[in-house]
């Protein structure tokens, strides 16, 4: 695999620029949109990334070029296409398409939930994983096979993250509302039995945070947060497990800013386990979403004829990943490998 | 005899009784654990018997304790070995008959549906639930033809023959088999 890819995040409020080559992340560059109170307003998150798009992109190219790549060097520039807040996607398209014009080379449009398992397949050891992704506005469990990753389960309301946030809020805690929750369960002394949705495959979240939020009223925040964690961790936890054995793939990634919860962690590791199967985490900065992730994912579409011309650059607020053809993959993946009837 | 192990529970055939348990998860708390295993056996022995009654041959069930369910052995022939269009016909039947209670079985595949005593048996009600949407059907009916897709040379003419069963009493069933389509275009649950 050949090239030098600028991607550009911007889906909700990190706005990220990344240079990657085949080896690495050669720079990367970002401003995260922090508003003073509650969570992300749509129409200044779309400001602030208008406001700083030029200052991230600057600073990429300057910071490639201390490391000894030129703007020259760049064969192709991606973004998110989407899935995410529109006015946001828009505002990093416009800046994509720009630079693309500007260097004249190809433009990559890329599927913000794919580019964040290939980041992960890039900087872990797994090669066909079950990916479990969990941020504020997705939660999905996706794998690939024949050609595509399909979903395999995925939130039929709020994603998790968006889950603990409405309830951190309610509960008068900050944004966003996972790493406190975390911290106050750790102190935990009880289980409260909260609603368990799991619906087959797919999961819902926006009844366990009401309920948790009810259950305020009659224990502590502490005991609350737990339940909380434990129930909704339990509930991907499963899903993720249907999947491998649905597939009979044998690794698990976690993919997401919600991935960063050390207990979902240790519950997927001992899921694994048991199982038999390997489990990958990327590191901290791969979690969340970067520029990085997408700049690795325009590399390997670009690298497969996988770009499209300015005139067809649209964003898509609700670009499903099962939607996208993967050219990027050999089918030798999963060669050997049928589904388990 | 294990017969077999999957993401949720052990099946196993002991004294011409099939004995099927929810195993623990030791990744969840022990409380939610116990919870879920026992909820979801209780739920599977109601829609199996909720399906019965609406005309669905299904296995008898002996006994439910906790996360065991102990229930009558089908020593029959899975679907797989012996499907034709006939036999698929009667199975369209079956699950508008399944459909009409308000019932998804949640895991449609022609290993799921034994040929007994010249009867087509549904088993395996584990992924079950209550659901007349349109959307639940057309994923129930989908998982089916995949099952069919993927292992049936002669897999078009099998769809075609369900299709004439599911039809035959079923109101719903030409909203639901256009959705089908639909899902198959989705990619979804493959």
């Amino acid at each position: 695999m050949k090239g030098t890819v600028l991607g550009i995040e911007g889906t909700a409020w990190n706005l990220s620029a990344a240079i990657v080559n085949e080896n690495d992340v050669i720079a990367e560059v970002s401003d995260m949109y922090r508003p003073p109170t509650g969570g992300i307003h749509p129409r200044e998150a779309a400001q602030h990334h208008a406001k700083y798009a030029s200052y991230v992109v600057r600073g990429v190219l300057e910071e490639a070029k201390k490391n000894g790549v030129d703007a020259s060097q760049i064969d192709a520039i991606s973004f998110s296409q989407g899935p995410g807040l529109g006015a946001c996607l828009r505002t990093v398209a416009t800046a994509a398409r720009m630079l693309a014009i500007s260097l004249d080379v190809p433009l990559v449009g890329v599927n913000h939930c794919l580019a964040h398992v290939e980041v992960g397949r890039w900087k872990t050891p797994a090669t066909d994983p079950v990916t479990l992704y969990v941020s504020g506005a997705n939660s999905q469990v996706l794998a690939y096979r024949m050609g595509r990753y399909r979903v395999f389960g995925e939130t039929l309301d709020i994603g998790l993250g968006n889950a603990f946030d409405k309830f951190a809020r309610s509960a008068g805690l900050g944004h966003p509302g996972g790493p406190q929750i975390e911290q106050f369960a750790r102190n935990a002394a009880n289980y409260i039995p909260l609603p368990y949705v799991v619906k087959g495959m797919d999961l819902s979240f926006s009844g366990l945070s009401t309920a948790a939020t009810e259950a305020l009223k009659k224990h502590s925040m502490e005991d609350v947060c737990y339940s909380f964690q434990e129930t909704a961790f339990a509930m991907v936890v499963e899903v993720t497990e249907r999947a491998l054995a649905h597939t009979g793939k044998n690794e698990v990634l976690l993919a997401g800013g919600v991935g960063a919860n050390m207990r979902l962690r240790e519950m997927l590791e001992i899921m694994c386990t048991e199982r038999g199967a390997s489990f990958y985490v990327p590191e901290k900065r791969f979690m969340g979403d970067n520029g990085a992730m997408i700049a690795y994912l325009g590399l390997l579409m670009y690298d497969s004829g996988n770009v499209i011309d300015v005139e067809n650059s649209h964003v898509n607020p609700n670009f499903r990943p099962d939607e996208v053809d993967v050219t990027w993959l050999s089918e030798d993946l999963e060669e050997g490998r049928q589904r388990c009837i | 005899m294990y017969l077999t192990s999957g993401a949720e529970a052990t099946v196993k055939l002991e004294d011409g009784i099939i004995i099927k348990e929810r195993v623990p998860k030791s990744y969840r708390v022990r409380e939610l654990d116990e919870r879920i295993r026992k909820e979801r056996t209780k739920a599977e022995a109601r829609l199996l018997s909720e399906a019965r009654r609406a005309g669905v041959p299904t296995p008898v069930i002996y006994d439910i304790e906790n996360s065991t369910i102990k229930m009558q052995y089908l020593d029959g022939t899975a679907m797989k070995y012996v499907i034709d269009e006939k036999l698929s016909e009667q199975i369209g039947i079956l699950i508008a008959d399944l459909h009409g209670a308000g019932i998804v079985h949640g895991d449609l595949t022609t290993s799921n549906l034994i040929l007994f005593n010249d009867r087509v048996y549904m088993i395996d009600f584990g992924l079950s639930f209550f659901d007349s949407s349109t959307e639940a059907r057309g994923v129930d009916v989908h998982v089916l033809f995949q099952t069919f897709e993927s292992t049936h040379k002669d897999h078009e003419k099998l769809i075609e023959a369900f299709c004439r069963g599911y039809r035959q009493d079923f109101e719903q069933a030409d909203e639901v088999l256009e959705r089908v389509k639909d899902i198959e275009k989705r990619g979804r649950y493959a």
